[in-house]
C-alpha cells in the first residue's frame, strides 16, 4: 500500500518513495515563439561546450538539458544505423521496415536537436557498441530495448529541469514516441511485455531517471564520455 | 454531455464556479442554460477560455487539470472493464492468450491511474470529480452512436481503444507545459510518467489491429506510431484525435530531408507526436460522455 507524502507547496502525490520538494522556478519565457529555440539556445551555450578531461560537458540549464537529449539520440541513431546496415538474420520483413522506421526517427531527432541548438550543440560523439552482437537478433532487440527504455526514463526525469514551456513540449512529443518504440521492442522480444512491471509501477506509472543515472549507463556505450556535471538536479 | 451538465459537475466540486466566471452570475447561469444549442465545436471553446479566466496559476488549475485527466482515465478504466466483462460472458470475442491478457494489462494500468489520480486528488484538499456514466457507442447517451458494437465486435473495439489510447497521450502532452503543472515537480513527473505508459498501450493496440486485420481505407497500414494523420478507422468520427498530427515541421525547423538525411514526411511526422488542447479533447470525448 502506498503512502502519501507531502511534498514542498501542500501538493500530495501517492508513492512509494519520498517525493523531492518541488522547485522554485520561475517560467521565464512562457508563450514566447518557439522560432527563438535556435537563437536563444546558441546564445546562451558559449562557455559549456569545451571538453574538459573528464569528458564532454552538456552544459547547464535549458540548453545542457537539449545536449542532454541530443547526446541520448546521438546515440540511438548510430545504434540502428548499424542495426540497419548489417541486419541480423532471423527477422520478418515486416519487423525490419518498422526498425528502419525507428531509426529515421531517431536519426530526425539527432538532427532536429543539432539544428535547435546550433553553434551551442555539443560535438559529435563516437559510440562504442563492441558490446553488442549486431548479427544476433537477440543481442540487438535486447540492446535496442535497453536503449528505448533509457530513453523514456531519461525524457520523463528531465521534465521537470526544463524552464522553458516550448522545450517541455518538444520533449513530450519525443517521449511519446521512443515510449511507442520502446513497447514494439519489448512486444518483438516477448509479446506483451510492452508495459511489464519491470517499468511500469503498481500506480501504472513509467520510470523516470535522473541525468546522472543515464549517463552512468550511456557512457558505456559512448567512447566519447559524456558528463552533465552543470545541469540542472531540480 | 453539453456545457451545462460539464458546469454542473464542477459546481458540485467548485461552487463559487459562476462567481469565478463571472461576476453576473445570472448572465452566467442563463449563458449555462442555452449552451447546449450551441454548435458542439464552439461549446469546448467558450469553455476553455472562461476557465482560463475563472482560475488563476493557482492550486485550483492544478485540479483542474488532475480532473480533467482523471476523468479521462475513468472512460479508459470502464472502457477495458466493460471489455472484458462483455468478453467474459461471450459476447466480444478478445482471443483468450496474448490479447486478453494484453487488455487486463492495460485495463489495470488505468485503473491504477484513476486510483493514483483520486488520491492525488483528495489528500491535497481537492475534490475529485465523480464518475461521469458513459455512452461508448458515441451516442451521447443514445447508446446507439456510430461504434454501437463496440463491446459484441472484437476490430471496432481495437479501433477504438486505439483512438482512446492516441488520445490520452495527446491530451496529457497538452497539459504538460500548463504553468501550474510546470510549477509542480512531482505532479509534472507522475504525469509524464502516465502520459508514456499511454504511450506504450497506443504501440500495444496498435500491434493487435495490425495482428488482427480489418484496417481501413484497404491498404493502409497501422503502425505502433501514427503515419501522418492515418487514423485507419472507418469513421469520420475519430479524426479529430489524428488532425495535426501530420505536422513535419518542429520549433520552425523542416524535419523532411533534415540536413541531408533521407527522412520521409512520413517518418517526420511519425516521430514527433503532437498535443492536443484541453477544449479539443473535450469535444473529441463529449459523444462518449452522457
Amino acid at each position: 500500500m502506498s503512502k502519501i507524502i507531502e511534498s514542498g507547496k501542500g501538493f500530495v502525490l501517492p508513492d512509494d518513495k519520498v517525493q523531492q520538494s518541488v522547485s522554485r522556478r520561475k517560467f521565464l519565457g512562457y508563450g514566447a515563439a518557439a522560432s527563438a529555440l535556435v537563437i536563444g539556445i546558441a546564445a546562451c551555450n558559449k562557455d559549456d561546450d569545451n571538453m574538459p578531461s573528464n569528458g564532454i560537458n552538456l552544459g547547464s540549464g535549458d540548453a545542457g538539458i537539449l545536449n542532454y537529449a541530443y547526446a541520448l539520440e546521438q546515440l540511438e541513431a548510430a545504434f540502428y544505423t548499424q542495426v540497419i546496415a548489417s541486419p541480423y538474420s532471423g527477422g520478418s520483413v515486416a519487423e525490419m521496415a518498422l526498425i528502419k522506421d525507428i531509426r529515421d526517427h531517431e536519426i530526425a531527432h539527432r538532427e532536429f536537436f543539432k539544428n535547435a541548438l546550433g553553434s551551442g550543440a555539443i560535438q559529435a560523439l563516437e559510440p562504442d557498441f563492441s558490446s553488442v552482437n549486431f548479427s544476433s537478433r537477440e543481442s540487438v532487440l535486447n540492446t535496442a530495448k535497453a536503449f528505448e527504455d533509457l530513453g523514456v526514463s531519461a525524457y520523463n526525469g528531465a521534465g521537470k529541469l526544463i524552464v522553458k514551456a516550448d522545450y517541455l513540449v518538444l520533449a513530450g512529443k519525443i517521449v511519446s514516441v521512443e515510449a511507442r518504440h520502446a513497447a514494439y521492442i519489448r512486444d518483438i522480444i516477448s509479446n506483451g511485455t510492452f508495459a511489464d512491471n519491470t517499468v511500469v509501477d503498481t500506480n501504472g506509472l513509467d520510470k523516470s531517471r535522473t541525468p546522472a543515472e543515464v549517463l552512468t549507463i550511456a557512457n558505456t556505450f559512448l567512447k566519447t564520455k559524456v558528463t552533465g556535471s552543470n545541469l540542472p538536479t531540480s | 454531455m453539453n456545457l451545462k451538465h460539464i458546469f454542473n459537475e464542477i459546481e458540485k466540486v467548485d461552487p463559487e464556479v459562476y462567481e469565478r466566471l463571472d461576476t453576473r452570475r445570472s448572465a452566467m447561469k442563463q449563458f449555462s442554460g442555452i449552451a447546449g444549442k450551441l454548435a458542439l465545436a464552439a461549446v469546448p471553446i467558450a469553455l476553455g477560455s472562461m476557465f482560463k479566466k475563472a482560475y488563476g496559476q493557482s492550486n485550483s488549475t492544478l485540479f483542474n487539470i488532475l480532473n480533467y485527466a482523471l476523468t479521462l482515465e475513468y472512460l479508459e478504466a470502464k472502457f477495458y472493464s466493460n471489455a472484458l466483462a462483455a468478453a467474459t460472458a461471450g459476447n466480444l470475442a478478445i482471443p483468450t492468450g496474448a490479447p486478453r491478457t494484453a487488455i487486463q494489462t492495460i485495463g489495470a494500468h488505468e485503473t491504477a491511474h484513476v486510483a493514483f489520480l483520486k488520491t492525488a486528488i483528495t489528500s491535497s484538499g481537492g475534490t475529485a470529480v465523480p464518475e461521469p456514466t458513459f455512452d461508448f457507442s458515441a451516442g451521447n447517451g443514445s447508446n446507439n452512436g456510430p461504434f454501437a458494437a463496440v463491446f459484441t465486435n472484437y476490430a471496432l473495439f481495437l479501433a477504438v481503444a486505439q483512438v482512446f489510447e492516441d488520445t490520452g497521450v495527446r491530451a496529457y502532452k497538452g497539459q504538460a507545459a500548463e504553468p501550474a503543472l510546470m510549477a509542480n515537480n512531482d505532479v509534472l513527473t507522475a504525469a509524464l510518467n502516465i502520459h508514456s505508459v499511454e504511450a506504450r498501450h497506443a504501440s500495444h493496440i496498435r500491434q493487435m489491429r495490425k495482428t488482427n486485420g480489418g484496417l481501413v481505407p484497404a491498404g493502409v497500414d497501422v503502425k505502433p506510431w501514427i503515419t501522418l494523420k492515418q487514423s485507419g478507422v472507418d469513421s469520420a468520427a475519430v479524426q479529430a484525435s489524428y488532425d495535426g498530427e501530420e505536422t513535419t515541421t518542429q520549433a520552425t525547423i523542416q524535419i523532411v530531408n533534415i540536413n541531408g538525411q533521407t527522412i520521409s514526411a512520413n517518418a517526420a511526422s511519425e516521430a514527433f507526436d503532437e498535443p492536443l488542447t484541453m477544449p479539443q479533447v473535450l469535444a473529441i470525448v463529449d459523444p462518449f460522455i452522457v
